[in-house]
């Protein structure tokens, strides 16, 4: 093998010390090594980094914003990168991306979609016809904003946003996921505490 | 034990109905149809549409008549720059104003260039349509170059806002010719290389030649218009029989079909893509530098009247009917959507034909739902 | 830039040759003939546009094959519907104006003679509250079943807008 051994003996030294500084910081990881060849996770955090590593989008286009994350998804911005793959039934989606603008008749179908997806589930509330009706708050027919009908965790701006924004917009959904789970193992442990004494 | 739910006590069969939409990976936004089938075949067909209905046209008469530019880029939001054109045309009509012609250069080349993209995308989602993952990916890597060079001249992806009454907003930047010479070049290539990958591909001729023949006579009382009309083969294309801004200028042909099959559609669009190249090469020739806006006053008002304009879309007869009373917004705006009357005749398409080319018919309409609801 | 001016603004050849027998095709001798820029406007009593219409579109001269666009427009007293005719046959255009009392808004539809107008209809009524005598189906077409009232109605309010 051409590669270096020493160099890959021990994985910490060839790690730049200068990244920091430049602002690539490395994400934590949720192991920790309790013996030699041995690591640990907690169950929780474990299970989120699965979740957030392969997010299943619904592919779910309303409006002008489908375009958007059209090309997001296709050869050119290739969101695949970060393990999103669309999938057209909500059965097996975990993350509904409502692009468009949400009119009261498809405000029931959308509820429905809702409920059918199975748990844990996200919604990413992608432009502004999406956050608050963007620039038909005027309008008779316009629900003023997805998150009258569904929680939304994530709201892009935009209009429509930029397959970049859209992709910023999940990386900020996987931050999420996982430190919601790190804060969920908190509130559990000082439960248990409180329990003991 | 029962066989079947569908077969009742004498024997025979009962028609199923089968709900496609309004969440569907095929139905190209939010659109509902309502299937009536006996066995394989589709008795009836019954569109629902209104999924996107926002009301745009009642917006229209609360904007100021340079404000109203925005909410047609939203109408049809894959070609957004011929949405605009359409209404700028129309109350430059009844302001009787003259446009300059370098604005008028500047509006065909990118109209033309956003029919391409827009081509590409019905190419790409044709392709999926029809069972073919590639194109879809063919189709956009045109789409982004296309669109990072409307990002240079507009300043934005998608809804340009770019073509204002008058004119269209600024000139274009320096870099501007060079770059769409780029652009025309690779897309020269990327057509043919698009046309080979999959128009005679034998599966591709199995899923669409003869499917749906449409004929003149029924095209036009539906009111069909576009590359659907065309493929009837009726010669009839707005540029040329009623030629507005300087499309009388251009030497171009308007490519026909002979049976009005879903490969029609399909191969008439292909060579739009050409034509409209063959557009923008002579456009870059002919053009002169100059100025971009008319004069005329920062507040719109057009005098008391009402017109009419059509254009061609990619989509077929984009007309705008715009009323005014003399004051600073438009008193009546209506959209003449070409996906809307298209759509209309789906019912008639779908009569008697396999469910499996349901999707097939959909797909070589090329609705696009920000119209068809407004 | 005079000759492009007169251009857009006059009557075509069609249009002018259709102006000069249209009278005598339609024989109605109360009807007035005027040119709005560009195209031959006509206005119609509400009970002749069924006649008009089928006349227009059968006659051999006139061959109005093509509704471009059935469109209504709201002037509070009364609701205008504005039929604009092409024939791809002879090139020529036509716009046929009805005015209805906005408190019985009633016609009779043409979907039977240019079945492009079943869907301008069925919007019109959806959004106008036109009702148009012999459609076969008039249900609301693009607001959902339960909506209340006929939004496209210059009385129809709109959310008020609020400064943040």
């Amino acid at each position: 093998m051409e590669m270096n051994q020493d160099k890959y003996s021990d994985l910490t030294k060839g790690y730049d010390q200068d990244s920091d500084k430049r602002g690539n910081i490395p994400a934590e990881s949720v192991f920790e090594e309790v013996l030699p060849n041995v690591i640990a996770a907690k169950s929780n955090e474990l299970f989120a980094l699965a979740r957030k590593s392969s997010l299943w989008t619904l592919s779910f286009g309303l409006a002008c914003c489908a375009i958007e994350m059209m090309s997001a998804h296709m050869s050119h911005h290739d969101i695949d990168r970060f393990g999103i793959v669309t999938w057209p039934s909500p059965r097996q989606s975990d993350v509904m991306i409502v692009a468009g603008t949400v009119v009261k008749k498809m405000a029931d179908p959308i509820k429905r979609l809702y409920e059918q997806m199975p748990e844990p589930k996200w919604v990413i509330a992608m432009g502004a016809c999406a956050t608050n009706g963007g620039p038909y708050y005027r309008s008779y027919s316009v629900v003023m904003g997805v998150d009258h009908l569904i929680p939304v965790d994530v709201y892009v701006p935009g209009c429509p946003p930029r397959p970049e924004a859209l992709m910023y917009g999940i990386m900020e959904l996987q931050d999420k996921i996982s430190s919601d789970a790190k804060n969920r193992a908190n509130l559990i442990s000082k439960k248990h505490l409180n329990n003991e004494n | 034990m029962k066989i079947s739910e569908n077969i009742n006590e004498s024997g025979s069969t009962v028609d199923m109905l089968i709900n496609m939409g309004p969440q569907h990976p095929s139905t190209h936004g939010v659109f509902r149809l309502v299937l009536q089938l006996d066995g394989e075949l589709i008795v009836d067909a019954e569109p629902h549409i209104g999924y996107l209905h926002r009301g745009s046209e009642k917006l229209c008469e609360t904007e100021s008549y340079s404000q109203v530019v925005t909410l047609f880029d939203r109408l049809d939001y894959v070609a957004n720059l011929n949405s605009e054109l359409a209404y700028c045309m129309a109350v430059e009509k009844l302001l009787e104003l003259q446009i300059p012609d370098r604005a008028w250069y500047i509006r065909t080349i990118l109209c033309e260039l956003n029919r391409i993209s827009s081509h590409m995308l019905f190419y790409g989602v044709y392709g999926l349509d029809v069972g073919a993952m590639t194109p879809v990916l063919y189709g956009f890597r045109e789409r982004e170059r296309i669109q990072s060079l409307f990002e240079q001249v507009t300043g934005a992806r998608m809804m340009h806002n770019y073509i204002r009454i008058g004119g269209v907003k600024e000139d274009t930047p320096p870099e501007f010719n060079e770059n769409l010479h780029a652009v025309v070049l690779e897309l020269e290539k990327a057509i043919e290389e698009c046309d080979e990958l999959l128009t005679q591909n034998e599966a591709f001729l199995a899923r669409t030649k003869n499917i749906s023949c449409l004929t003149i006579e029924d095209a036009i009382d539906f009111g069909v218009t576009g590359p659907i009309l065309r493929s009837t083969g009726l010669v009839e294309d707005v540029r040329i029989s009623e030629p507005y801004g300087i499309y009388d200028r251009f030497d171009f042909g308007i490519p026909i079909g002979s049976t009005g099959d879903c490969w029609d559609r399909y191969y008439i669009r292909m060579q739009e893509m050409r034509e409209s190249l063959s557009i923008i090469k002579q456009a870059i020739k002919q053009m002169e530098p100059g100025e971009v806006q008319a004069k005329m006053r920062r507040i719109v008002r057009p005098p008391k009247g009402e017109c009419f304009v059509r254009t061609e879309s990619p989509r077929g007869d984009l007309g705008v009917f715009l009323v005014s009373d003399g004051s600073q917004n438009p008193y009546r705006v209506k959209v003449r959507a070409p996906s809307f009357a298209n759509l209309q005749a789906i019912k008639h398409m779908l009569e008697g034909v396999y469910v499996a080319d349901a999707v097939v018919i959909l797909g070589s309409l090329d609705i696009v739902l920000g119209e068809v609801d407004r | 830039m005079e000759d492009q001016a007169n251009k857009t603004t006059a009557l075509n050849a069609a249009s002018q040759k259709l102006l000069g027998i249209l009278p005598s095709i339609l024989n109605q001798p109360t009807l007035q003939y005027r040119t709005n820029i560009d195209e031959l406007t006509v206005n119609l009593p509400g009970d002749l546009v069924h006649t008009i219409c089928k006349i227009l579109k059968t006659h051999t001269d006139t061959a109005f094959d093509y509704l471009t666009c059935l469109s209504v427009v709201d002037y509070e007293d009364i609701l205008e519907i504005n039929y604009h005719l092409f024939s791809y046959t002879k090139r020529h255009k036509m716009v046929l104006k009805c005015e209805l009392k906005s408190t019985d808004p009633t016609i009779s539809s043409i979907s039977n003679i240019w079945r492009a107008a079943n869907w301008f209809e069925r919007e019109a009524h959806d959004l106008f509250g036109v009702l148009f005598e012999d459609h076969p189906s008039l249900d609301r077409l693009l607001l959902p079943d339960d909506f209340e009232g006929n939004p496209g109605l210059k009385s129809y309010p709109l959310h008020e807008y609020k400064e943040w």
